[in-house]
């Protein structure tokens, strides 16, 4: 029911659309309906640097509703306005827009904190009359996120006790949703147990997972490469992509994180989640369209066709990091981390190579890698193209051109760069390697919105496009689980010294294929 | 860096674009568009200042085209090419080309920003004021997709805007409809919720406003209903209210930074929708240089069917009782509705004037264009 009274000329609204928006009016942005964001766990790290910053700097673009209203849930002895006072404190740390005070006022009209553990009943009870509250007085409609920022052991007590106390099913046509961070388990027998208890009290599709690297522009950017271009796509294939190689490197060491890095690792920690979907977005056919279900159905479908690893020694490699130096600055060894064991055999390093079983990819190896003390930070995917199958210059005229390659940086610095040879200016015939270089903070915004502004909004619209779904998370389980168990089968991690490449295994693992490791 | 180059030609000036970009060392060019800015030697600082904050978020080669015409005889007789090129850190994130046309020159801009045009790239003229009445005849409008008027920075703005709405070709556009994309939004999220059916609105505004003008007219165009105008002291717009059967979605924004929103049945709300610098607004008239649709319904909606069909009290409960008639009929000429706005001249001597064509206005039907007189320049 809505305002639609005489329709009359191509573009008045369909009867019970909303008369005011118009599908060629661009500039009016999505803004969520009125809702509100409840934080669990809401002193951590994440929270402070990400989740908070994100939420003001959407409230400063205009994309939140008017009364949204944000609740903190954790263990201190906080009114709401020491609540609000950290909030103002990590935004103006960390907000990526100018402060604004008129946005903060807005803002902090709406903020609630709730103090209790996670298995206090009262604290719950509190927290179910807060949100009531905000439905009165702020509008907020029954509308509620739950955001859970806290370690997954907690998760089955805190999606029960939603549900015991009837916050996780809203009224009428309100919706809740939950919002989950990684690690989805630590293998697919907890990942299935983990979906079960949280799929037990919130529906599939509100069940929200976030893997941030999928809110990059960067990612969504692999979409519009591919599908909205013609000059790619025909070369994406085994007719001329030789061999594809997926790079997450760190250069930090495990930090403060020994707790949960000891025993998890670098494979669990990142290419069962990130690589993988990377792999499967670089990778995947053309989906029929553009929403969530017809991307989850493709990912799906390529993830499903990925090989599972069988000669795991000469196809997977783990590596460890030792003291060294790194850009300048002595670094311990992983065993000499505080809080580890001497005797750990956690991978910090790991690359895999896989192949994918369908008529686009079969035969082109996709070679991942992740590991922490690396040589720099840098996230890319580097499509690597076959040679020239017939050259009419001289072997000495090419010697110096390697193979084209496309390569996408999600980060840092990002943007794509293609690589190819051109012809050195000289009397000879001397052919070298060039590069062209598309770079975001060149040609768009200094201030594209971080992943968290971006996939919050999507969790208030209820858009699930950049939320890997259980399937895709249980597949990647399916395609890490043997390597893990082989490794834990027996032997240790390659050693490499902190500051360089990886271990030497790495390196010969491609060297049997003939290739090698870009630097990137 | 900064080259200057008396009395010289465009390919002269291509000359020193390269060489400043390899002085700088950043042979690549990222740059997305051709922003070019007509202006004169009093307001192109403002101008130049606003389009190189949006350069941030768009990295453009700005042409800023000067016209100096001449006062003589002597000056008009003689055309000369002035160029001042601007690249690296002193440009932000393009490249800034400043133009000054001499004499019998000023009058061909076209043939000295052709050649200077980015390849292949979209070109984006604005006036800061002074738009020629049909833009896209322009022969500098004629270069580009999206041509940017503000008819906030006229003599008159609401006839500015009729100006706007018979010449309009698309890819026009008009920062007086950028100013008030903030309303639109949180409007239309506003009948995103359940909501009857919308019988009636108001917008209240300062007069000379031409931001409420456009909203009215958008107002009118999308929901087909009796749109009233009433004056206020403003800053700007200060209110919009439509009225459904349950009651009224009111927007108010008494203070020009932080607004309210009352909803049948819902708790008042404060919404954000502070007033924006040129800078923002050109930022986002770079966004998108499609032609915009909603502007083109807006603008060109007939004023005379705001009024209700049967001529009656439309508005509901309104602190000011506008006369429903005149506040339709006559177009609402006045103040820039982003009056922090740092290009608009007429600012900078607007308080004063503000509040007497305010109060002559406001509450009254007798406003008269007239009362605009010595306001601007």
């Amino acid at each position: 029911m809505s305002g639609d009274t005489t329709a009359t000329g191509g573009t008045t609204p369909a009867p019970g659309a909303n008369p005011l928006r118009d599908p060629g009016d661009r500039r009016l942005p999505r803004i969520a309906g009125p809702s509100g964001l409840v934080i669990f766990g809401v002193t951590g790290d994440l929270s402070r640097k990400k989740l908070m910053p994100a939420v003001y700097d959407l409230a400063n673009r205009g994309l939140l509703p008017p009364g949204f209203s944000l609740v903190g849930f954790a263990r201190r002895d906080w009114e709401d306005e020491d609540f609000a006072k950290v909030v103002h404190d990590s935004v103006k740390e960390h907000a990526r827009t100018p402060f604004r005070e008129e946005v903060w006022r807005q803002l902090s009209e709406g903020m609630r904190f709730v103090p209790g553990v996670f298995d206090d009943d009262d604290a719950f009870e509190t927290l179910r009359q807060t949100i009531d509250r905000l439905d009165k007085e702020r509008g907020t409609g029954g509308n509620f996120a739950f955001y859970l920022s806290v370690p997954p052991k907690f998760f089955p007590v805190v999606v029960q006790q939603l549900k015991k106390h009837g916050l996780s099913e809203g009224r009428g046509d309100s919706w809740r949703r939950a919002v989950i961070e990684k690690p989805f388990g630590h293998d697919l027998a907890s990942a299935r147990e983990l979906n079960r208890t949280v799929h037990g009290v919130f529906a599939n599709h509100e069940v929200f997972r976030i893997d941030h690297y999928l809110g990059k522009e960067t990612v969504q950017n692999i979409l519009a490469l591919r599908f909205a271009n013609t000059m790619f796509e025909p070369l994406w294939n085994r007719s001329y992509v030789d061999h594809v190689q997926i790079t997450m490197a760190e250069d930090i060491g495990i930090g403060g994180r020994a707790g949960y890095y000891d025993g998890i690792g670098s494979a669990r920690d990142v290419i069962q989640n990130h690589l993988l979907q990377l792999l499967a977005l670089t990778a995947m056919e053309e989906p029929v369209s553009f929403d969530a279900k017809a991307l989850v159905t493709e990912k799906l479908k390529v993830l499903n066709a990925v090989r599972l690893p069988t000669d795991m020694a000469r196809t997977t490699v783990r590596g460890q990091y030792t003291a060294g130096w790194q850009g300048g600055v002595r670094v311990p060894g992983y065993l000499q981390e505080e809080g580890i064991d001497p005797g750990s055999v956690t991978d910090t390093y790991a690359a895999l190579k896989l192949e994918i079983d369908n008529r686009r990819w079969a035969g082109v190896p996709f070679y991942l890698r992740t590991g922490k003390r690396l040589g720099r930070r840098v996230t890319e995917i580097a499509v690597v193209f076959q040679r020239a199958p017939y050259s009419p210059f001289d072997a000495t005229d090419t010697r110096q051109l390697n193979n084209n390659a496309l390569v996408i940086r999600v980060q840092p610095d990002e943007g794509v760069t293609i690589r190819f040879g051109s012809k050195v200016p000289g009397t000879q015939m001397e052919i070298r390697d060039v590069t062209m270089d598309f770079a975001y903070g060149e040609s768009f915004t200094e201030s594209s919105p971080e992943a968290y502004e971006r996939l919050l909004l999507d969790v208030l619209l209820g858009d699930a496009n950049l939320f890997p779904r259980h399937q895709e998370v249980e597949r990647s389980w399916e395609i890490l689980d043997p390597v893990e168990e082989f490794w834990a089968a027996g032997g240790r991690p390659e050693p490499y010294t902190a500051g360089t490449w990886g271990p030497k295994a790495a390196d010969e693992m491609l060297a049997r294929d003939g290739r090698s490791w870009r630097r990137p | 860096m900064n080259i200057d180059l008396t009395d010289t030609t465009s390919s002269r000036i291509n000359a020193a674009l390269v060489q400043a970009r390899r002085a700088t060392g950043t042979p690549a060019i990222g740059m997305v568009l051709t922003l070019v800015i007509v202006t004169d030697e009093g307001n192109h600082y403002d101008a130049l200042k606003a389009a190189g904050e949006a350069s941030k978020e768009h990295p453009s080669r700005i042409l800023v085209v000067v016209r100096r015409p001449g006062r003589s005889p002597r000056d008009r007789a003689v055309a000369r090419l002035d160029a001042e090129v601007r690249a690296g850190a002193d440009a932000g994130s393009g490249e800034i080309v400043l133009l000054r046309l001499h004499g019998e020159l000023a009058a061909h801009a076209h043939s000295v920003v052709l050649p200077l045009l980015l390849p292949d790239a979209p070109v984006v003229v604005w006036w800061p004021e002074d738009a020629p009445e049909r833009p896209a005849d322009d022969p500098l409008g004629s270069l580009a997709q999206r041509r940017i008027s503000d008819a906030a920075s006229t003599e008159d703005p609401i006839a500015a805007l009729r100006v706007r709405a018979a010449g309009y070709s698309p890819g026009d556009t008009d920062l007086a409809w950028t100013r008030i994309t903030p309303w639109r939004s949180v409007l239309a999220s506003a009948l995103d919720q359940r909501h009857g059916t919308v019988q009636s609105a108001v917008v209240e505004g300062e007069e000379y406003n031409p931001s409420a003008e456009l909203l009215a007219l958008w107002l009118g165009a999308r929901l087909e209903v009796p749109v009233e105008r009433v004056l206020t002291e403003g800053p700007g717009i200060t209110a919009v209210r439509l009225s459904t059967p349950e009651g009224m979605i009111c927007l108010t924004r008494p203070t020009g930074a932080l607004g309210g929103l009352e909803m049948p049945g819902q708790p008042d709300r404060h919404v954000a929708l502070q007033r924006r610098g040129t800078a923002e607004l050109i930022a986002e008239e770079l966004r998108r240089l499609d032609p915009d649709i909603a502007y083109a319904q807006a603008v060109r909606f007939d004023p005379s069917r705001l009024r209700p069909a049967g001529g009656g009290e439309t508005g509901g409960d309104t602190p000011r009782d506008g006369d429903p008639d005149v506040g339709n009929t006559t177009p609402e000429p006045g103040e820039a509705g982003g009056s922090d706005d740092p290009a608009d001249a007429g600012e900078a001597t607007a308080p004063e004037a503000r509040q007497s064509s305010g109060e002559s206005g406001s509450g009254t039907s007798s406003w008269k264009l007239t009362a605009r007189k010595g306001i601007k320049r």
